[in-house]
């Protein structure tokens, strides 16, 4: 079935309530803290207090004869046992041509500390408490060595890997250099902008957790792991690290409180649970709090750019040409190198036919946490980055926000951007209007006015994104440097009384699955959404899968079990023909009934599938019985959600308090499904990208590396009452490339917001003569700006 | 050391050591997991109980605080034939809730500041949590998996 006639079926685009809710509203949640094991052991990890170190010596005595200790592990029992390091799973290609430089990353450190909160040790003891304590008995003799956090000082700082001198992994272009550098030459106009995308943490409310668990009699683990992809976890972890047979090893991933990214990659604690269980035969819990959270959660973010857009005098787009410093972190997490290449520099034509585009990236270890993949994931950084130089542009020729975008948009597709990605389909004109009329932008004057009778500040701001979701043709990853394919896998199993139950590989930490695949499903055979379940998140009940990230689990995961149905909609046509006695091709299957072309012959689709497992009137000649589909689905392109957002902002000038008045959001994101569930994804992207521009900011100490950040009490989080009542509105341009039409709305609010919310700021602050603002809009750095352009 | 309370109406006698904070008696004494912790600071509200009918963040509280008190968790909200709470059923209709990990706190505070007392002077001319259930829930709940309680 194709995506047309996929969104005419019924039940599509209804916002049924989710099924999962009361589970969760009634504390029947299973998230991986909640669950209790026999002979459970606790782990807590001894974490270096210093940015950069040699270890000198560890004495683990004093903790192994503490009360209740059964273990404690250290770097050269890692090495004892023949454990590998954790892998990367993107190999980028320096612009020498070599490959980027990949140092070790060890599970618990071997002779070196590099980040505050790199793993040291293991202490595994009865109870939690005595975990905690005996922790605090590991004596660790460290050599202090000098720290970098800032990616601009990467360069000329110790070095953290002998594998990577000068702190470089790697230099990385797209583009034409020598058309945008000649492009430039003629230009009549340029804007040029050095901009910070601020490094962010990304705290989902549930901190990570694990329980390593071994059973010797038939020589199997598992790990129960709060992960948003638990065969990836698997199959890294087996593959890479521990060389274990990938039958014997199965990863749960329960409910999952929130991932933003941060749990789709293997950490150094799942490894070291998954490992000692066996070692030790017993099952280990360790649960994170939520300020080791901040410390050894891959982080989000951390850019430091220099872009400049050509133009010519009517404000057309000539060329964008950009470099910009990466900062890694101390170590490659998973997916760390494809973040701020693949999944930036691609998205950086936006929604605009600038004929030439040119971005150099070098990325850095610095002593800080890895950083990788986080809400959006390269694609907010681009779109910060474009959106703000194309509202600066705006400003600089005097033209209006939504003039310069509209003057520049695409509007022929399939559209080739000169950074590798082909746009299947969009209508940005339209998102354009529909936010114009829905954010009352004609309002606008009266209302600055209104805010100037009160002595208040106010400012519009304007971001048109572009994303490419739905990771990700396998064969185009693989030929970027992807050591993974990026499928999804799709189980239907029909019961013999027409009920369903789907495994998929997708997983969901929040996004609603449970309900939003069971309306496609339930769409698809006629049958009560009540009548289909949802499994994922276990390698021992789903076959395969790649799990959540990229927002992809509808066009892909989704897609996947779209195939699955093909494949038992044909065969139960086969047995509904048998039954009717008619030629297969003359089935029709529509509303959960099958009939015969042309006739009243109809009938329903239970009855197909109980002939299907009682097979007594059956062609069993010609048809296995059965009714139970597998497959694999991998696409054939990205999909490109887009949209424009408007955002307005209150400025108290005494106090630098911003206040977000106003926020509209016009988005594109295909066919949707489930409106109430997409309207919250929208909210929370929002939220975030928000408290991105507006508060959030991880900061360690430019001399010693310290986490100045550590806490919910350090680390401003947004907060239900930061925000005024979204307008929400759609427009639809289904996807072209895959039979649902969808194109993925998880992380859209996350990527278009920030430039919106800075370039508001700008707006109100530029009759004062602030030019340039960094993220995030604090008071406090408002009120600087302020008072430095006072003086 | 051993303190009684009533928990979820049921009385209860747990020995816990003095240092025992309230969500890990609640969590590990009497395995009432619907009470999670989000951090350690007091700050996201994800482990709100009910002591004595007022919303308590219970990391931030000893069991031994708790003794003699009554104390409810999400797992004493709904009906005792599992109808939920309007607050719970408000929540779902509502659309308040994504990954579910903090919302059984969310829940607690919400029933808290929904109960008629002249503090919630917002609320104060409803005579039933109902009342305010739906302010409430677009209020509080902005569902995204990761906002903070005001």
């Amino acid at each position: 079935m194709g995506a047309s006639d996929f969104s005419k079926l019924p039940h599509i685009g209804e916002s049924l309530r989710r099924k999962e809710d009361y589970r969760f509203l009634t504390g029947a949640g299973n998230y991986t803290d909640d669950i209790r094991l026999d002979n459970m052991t606790h782990a807590v990890f001894v974490r270096s207090p210093h940015a950069h170190a040699n270890i000198k010596s560890v004495n683990k005595a004093k903790a192994l004869a503490a009360p209740g200790v059964v273990a404690v592990l250290d770097g050269p029992d890692v090495v004892d046992a023949k454990i590998n390091g954790l892998p990367c799973g993107w190999l980028i290609t320096d612009t020498s041509g070599k490959p980027m430089n990949e140092p070790p990353h060890p599970i618990l450190a071997n002779g070196k500390v590099r980040y505050v909160g790199d793993h040291v040790a293991m202490v595994v003891a009865e109870t939690l408490e005595q975990a905690k304590n005996a922790a605090e008995l590991v004596e660790v003799e460290y050599d202090v060595l000098p720290a970098v956090v800032d990616v601009r000082h990467a360069k000329k700082a110790t070095a953290l890997h002998a594998e990577a001198p000068n702190n470089h992994c790697y230099n990385w272009a797209i583009g034409d250099k020598a058309g945008v550098d000649a492009a430039f030459a003629g230009a009549a106009h340029v804007t040029k902008l050095d901009l910070i995308n601020n490094r962010l943490a990304p705290n989902p409310m549930e901190p990570r957790a694990a329980i390593g668990s071994y059973n010797r009699a038939s020589d199997e683990y598992t790990l129960y792991v709060s992960n948003q992809n638990p065969h990836v976890e698997r199959l890294l972890m087996t593959a890479f690290v521990l060389g274990l047979p990938e039958h014997k090893v199965r990863v749960i991933a329960p409910d999952v409180g929130g991932g933003f990214g941060a749990k789709i990659y293997l950490y150094a604690e799942d490894v070291c649970l998954t490992w000692a269980s066996k070692k030790l035969n017993r099952n280990i819990k360790w649960n994170c709090d939520r300020s080791e959270a901040f410390l050894s959660d891959a982080h989000g973010r951390d850019h430091s750019s220099h872009a400049e857009l050509a133009l010519d005098k009517d404000g057309k787009f000539l060329a964008l040409r950009v470099h910009t410093d990466a900062n890694l972190g101390a170590y490659l997490s998973t997916f760390s190198t494809c973040v701020p290449t693949i999944l930036y520099a691609t998205l950086l034509a936006g929604q605009y036919a600038t004929p030439q585009v040119y971005v150099e990236v070098d990325a850095w270890f610095t002593n800080t946490a890895p950083v990788d993949a986080y809400r959006g994931a390269g694609r907010p950084e681009a779109t910060y980055l474009l959106e703000r130089i194309v509202s600066r542009a705006a400003w600089e020729l005097g033209m209006t926000q939504d003039a310069i975008r509209s003057k520049n948009f695409i509007t022929q597709f399939p559209y080739q951007t000169p950074v590798a990605l082909q746009y299947d389909t969009g209508d940005f004109h339209a998102l354009m209007n529909h936010a114009n009329k829905l954010g009352d932008v004609a309002g606008f004057p009266a209302r600055k006015a209104a805010s100037a009778a009160k002595g208040k500040l106010r400012g519009i701001g304007y971001s048109s994104y572009i994303e490419a979701c739905g990771l990700a043709p396998s064969n185009v990853a693989g030929a970027l440097g992807a050591r993974a394919g990026l499928f999804e896998c799709g189980e239907v199993r029909v019961h013999p009384t027409g009920s369903v139950t789907v495994f998929t590989g997708s997983h969901s930490h929040g996004q609603g699955h449970e309900t939003t695949f069971a309306q496609v499903v339930a769409a698809r055979l006629g049958i009560p959404v009540e009548n289909v379940d949802i499994v994922h998140g276990d390698t021992g009940r789903v076959p395969f899968g790649m799990g959540t990230y990229g927002s992809r689990s509808i066009s892909v995961g989704g897609s996947a079990i779209m195939r699955a149905l093909d494949k038992i909609e044909a065969k139960a046509k086969k047995i509904a023909a048998h039954l009717m006695e008619a030629g297969d091709a003359d089935i029709d299957f529509a509303n959960g009934e099958f009939s015969v072309k042309g006739t009243d012959k109809k009938i329903p689709f239970g009855t197909v599938a109980l002939t299907a497992y009682v097979p007594h009137n059956y062609p069993l000649d010609k048809l296995e019985p059965g009714l139970n589909e597998t497959a694999f689905y991998d696409p054939t392109n990205f999909t490109f959600p887009a949209g424009t957002y408007i955002c307005e902002v209150e400025i108290d000038p005494e106090t630098g308090v911003t206040k977000i008045d106003k926020f509209t959001a016009v988005d594109d994101f295909g066919t949707i499904i489930n409106p109430m569930i997409v309207e919250g994804q929208v909210h929370g992207g929002l939220v975030q990208g928000i408290g991105q521009a507006l508060m959030e900011h991880c900061v360690y100490d430019k001399e010693t590396g310290q986490l100045l950040t550590g806490s919910f009490m350090d680390y401003t989080m947004p907060r239900a009452d930061d925000f005024p009542v979204f307008a929400i509105g759609h427009e639809c341009t289904p996807c072209t490339t895959n039979p649902l039409g969808t194109k993925g709305c998880g992380e859209a609010g996350a990527i278009g917001s920030p430039p919106s919310v800075i370039n508001a700021v700008l707006d109100a602050l530029a009759p004062l003569g602030v030019k340039d603002f960094d993220m995030p809009a604090t008071p406090h750095r408002v009120w600087e700006a302020i008072q430095s352009a006072k003086h | 050391m051993q303190v009684q309370m009533k928990v979820n109406g049921k009385s209860v006698s747990v020995d816990a050591a003095p240092n025992t904070l309230l969500v890990n008696a609640l969590r590990e004494h009497l395995k009432l997991t619907g009470t999670h912790v989000g951090c350690d600071t007091a700050q996201c509200g994800a482990c709100t109980v009910h002591v004595n009918g007022r919303a308590v963040k219970s990391c931030n509280m000893l069991t031994a605080q708790a003794q003699g008190a009554e104390v409810t968790t999400i797992e004493g909200l709904a009906h005792a034939d599992g109808t939920m709470h309007p607050m719970q059923a408000a929540f779902k209709e509502c659309h308040g809730l994504q990954c579910g990990f903090c919302t059984t706190g969310m829940v607690m505070s919400a029933v808290d500041i929904a109960t008629p007392r002249p503090a919630n002077s917002k609320f104060a001319n409803c005579s039933k949590a109902i009342c305010a259930v739906a302010p409430v829930t677009k209020t509080l709940s902005k569902p995204c998996s990761r906002v903070l309680l005001p």
